[in-house]
């Protein structure tokens, strides 16, 4: 461990989980791929962010479509222009290196210092996306058939995958890769990253909202489960409402805020019913925003 | 080093390989195991294991192997410690409450220290009952409310105890989780062909030739549509009283069939227990929804895949007798089976999910009907796991 000086602690505006710390450290000293799952709002595609900040590195995103083929990451030989240009004669159609372009793990490769590269949301690609990436990432370089160059990585970057588990991927990708799941955060956690949002909020209406939170993500059988971006947006709406925190257990105000869905609503509304909640009919027509 | 416990994560069903263990002793010899179990233990995980449903087993594994790895004295103080810190009450339904309302603090206390004092004569040191937190009732209160608190705080401390709490639990496949999950396996329902609708974004070469060649060799792209899913999908969901502890999984099923936009067509169905010459299509199962059977299979072509859910538990007379019906005023002249069996026949794919665990459908009350339509039909639990294996049924050939 000594020998790698570079240690990620989270940075001032996200707070990582000594967990995290721990799994993006060891994807960074054995020079593997960290590849993160885990809820919708967790903070995933944050991570990659604070570490290239936490680090002092470059950062660069590659977003991943459903159209995504493994080769637009290494280089784009647009053959398309070369084609319209070689028609007019007005460009010098001779050299093809004028219409090679890198992809993001090539430019991450020629990179001057050690970037950080964030393949996000890997899943959305093809089913035979990651296994076509495999070979690049293992002995970073790639071949550019065009040309017959060879790009060779400078410097090894560290690779950051994002994943919502749309689809499974394959096996042979997995063995090479660091995982780590990334847990819903627990109300200790949670009140450190409300405050990281808003620094000035009151400790008392922290408590109440978090408590309020927690016990709706607790009721079973919601569709859409509210996350730490509806609950920030929800203390938002809480302090410019100018709601005191005696208001929040007792009246759950801005619900639909923290609650997307008809049926969640509707459940949501039931159960405080039953326990002699009166939600103010105000809270119906907000949610319409 | 530690070989036993790469053979005992594979016999938990944690797919482990070499070259993920050769990564974990490489990462061990640059120290990364930070020299503490707990440091240990989220390593291997993080090298380990590639899925969230497989922390649970990896849990399971590693409390295993490490339940007698000697854990501070100290600890044995901090339990104590850790009753005293009263949590607020309003995080456990008072549904829950009811059932552990004997665990109140001075109880729980008592007892542990009766069991601490027991365990000293027997293992000479309460520090090592700790460790073994996962196999000692106490231990086991971890799963219960009133445990968890009692782990709650010290999750940093002890790695087996942080085995031992199992948190991930809730992410197994072979468990019912959720619509998202559901979801996830219906995605695999997909056979792509045709070329009907979506964006044009492949060239069409031929087409690219043609029409450059007729523009006097001016470059004119052309370009088509790529291929789509062609799979249509109708679910016939049972709406009997005997599907109500059911419903809540049920619904997820339906939500997640009904949020997959990649179907070609999706129809729902219902029947009451089991299926007549009438379908619904509310499941009020009254007539002013019926269709008929009969034009119900001339409707759907035998390309549709049918995915059947109910819990095939019913009276043998509604199965096997002509009038069996259980709605006395619903007279049918076929037995149910007939038109089971007419179902199973027109269709090339077919299959029953069960939501009753697939270990009591031989226990169950329902196991002589459920024998019976399992002939039909290849049945499957409606878990994860099972729809996963319905959906491979689906797309081969019976």
């Amino acid at each position: 461990m000594q020998e790698h000086k570079l240690f990620f602690t989270g940075t001032r505006n996200y707070i990582a989980s000594e967990e995290l710390q721990n799994s993006v450290n060891v994807a960074v000293a054995l020079g593997r791929p960290l590849l993160i799952k885990g809820e919708p709002g967790t903070g995933k595609t944050m991570l990659a962010r604070s570490i290239a900040e936490g680090l002092g590195k470059e950062l660069l995103i590659w977003n991943i479509k459903s159209t995504t083929r493994a080769r637009d990451g290494l280089y784009i030989y647009d053959t398309v222009q070369r084609l319209y240009d070689s028609q007019f004669g007005d460009h010098d159609v001779s050299d093809i290196r004028h219409y090679i372009k890198m992809g993001k793990l090539g430019e991450a490769f020629l990179a001057e210092r050690q970037a950080v590269l964030l393949i996000d949301e890997i899943d959305k690609a093809d089913i035979e996306f990651p296994n076509d990436l495999l070979w690049e990432l293992d002995i970073m370089s790639f071949d550019i058939l065009e040309t017959g160059e060879t790009v060779q990585a400078r410097h090894r970057p560290i690779v950051i995958i994002t994943s919502n588990a749309e689809k499974e991927l394959p096996d042979a990708f997995l063995r090479r890769c660091i995982f780590h799941y990334i847990a819903f955060p627990d109300a200790a956690m949670m009140a450190e990253i409300v405050k990281v949002h808003h620094p000035d909020l009151e400790q008392k209406l922290l408590e109440e909202a978090l408590a309020a939170f927690y016990w709706i993500r607790g009721i079973g059988g919601l569709q859409k489960k509210p996350s730490t971006s509806e609950l920030l947006d929800w203390v938002q709406a809480l302090t410019v409402g100018g709601i005191s925190p005696q208001q929040i257990g007792k009246e759950f105000p801005f619900l639909g805020v923290l609650l997307k869905k008809d049926h969640d609503f509707n459940a949501v509304l039931q159960r405080l019913h039953n326990q002699g909640v009166q939600v103010k009919s105000g809270t119906g027509t907000l949610r319409s925003w | 080093m530690f070989i036993h416990f790469f053979y005992l994560l594979k016999a938990y069903g944690v797919p482990v390989t070499i070259t993920e263990w050769m990564m974990l002793m490489e990462a061990l010899g640059k120290g990364m195991a930070l020299s503490s179990l707990t440091g240990f233990y989220h390593l291997a995980r993080a090298v380990l294991v590639k899925s969230e449903t497989h922390y649970d087993r990896y849990d399971l594994a590693f409390a295993h192997y490490f339940r007698d790895i000697e854990t501070p004295v100290e600890l044995t103080e901090k339990v104590l410690q850790w009753l005293e810190k009263a949590l607020p009450p309003r995080q456990i339904s008072s549904a829950e409450r009811k059932q552990f309302q004997e665990w109140d603090l001075d109880e729980l206390r008592r007892r542990l220290e009766e069991r601490l004092r027991e365990q000293k004569g027997e293992h000479h040191g309460g520090g090592k009952w700790i460790g073994t937190g996962g196999t000692s009732p106490f231990g086991h209160s971890g799963y219960h409310p009133a445990g968890i608190r009692i782990g709650g705080e010290s999750v940093n401390k002890s790695a087996v105890k942080v085995a031992a709490q199992r948190n991930f639990r809730n992410f197994r496949t072979d468990e019912t989780i959720g619509v998202r999950q559901f979801e996830v396996a219906l995605r695999k329902l997909r056979q792509l062909s045709s070329k009907v609708e979506g964006p044009r974004e492949e060239l069409d070469i031929d087409e690219t030739i043609r029409e450059t060649g007729d523009k006097g060799g001016l470059l004119q792209l052309v370009w088509t549509r790529g291929r789509k899913n062609t799979v249509k999908v109708a679910l016939m969901m049972d709406s009997g009283g005997s599907m109500d502890p059911y419903m809540r999984i049920c619904s997820q099923l339906f939500t997640a069939m009904n949020r997959s936009s990649h179907f070609k067509d999706l129809r729902f169905f219902y029947f009451h227990n089991c299926v007549y010459q009438h379908l619904y299509l509310k499941s009020s199962c009254r007539m002013d929804s019926a269709v008929r059977t009969e034009d119900f299979l001339r409707l759907l072509g035998p390309d549709y895949k049918v995915l059947f859910l109910g819990d095939a538990s019913m009276a043998p007379s509604e199965l096997t007798m002509p009038g069996g019906s259980i709605d006395w005023y619903y007279g049918n002249d076929e037995p149910g089976i007939t038109w089971l069996r007419r179902i199973a026949a027109h269709f090339n794919h077919a299959v029953w999910l069960n939501p009753i665990p697939a270990p009591y459908w031989d226990r169950t009350i329902g196991s002589y009907t459920i024998t019976i339509i399992r002939d039909v039909f290849p049945m499957f639990e409606l878990t994860v796991e099972g729809l996963e294996g319905a959906i491979r049924k689906l797309k081969v050939r019976r």
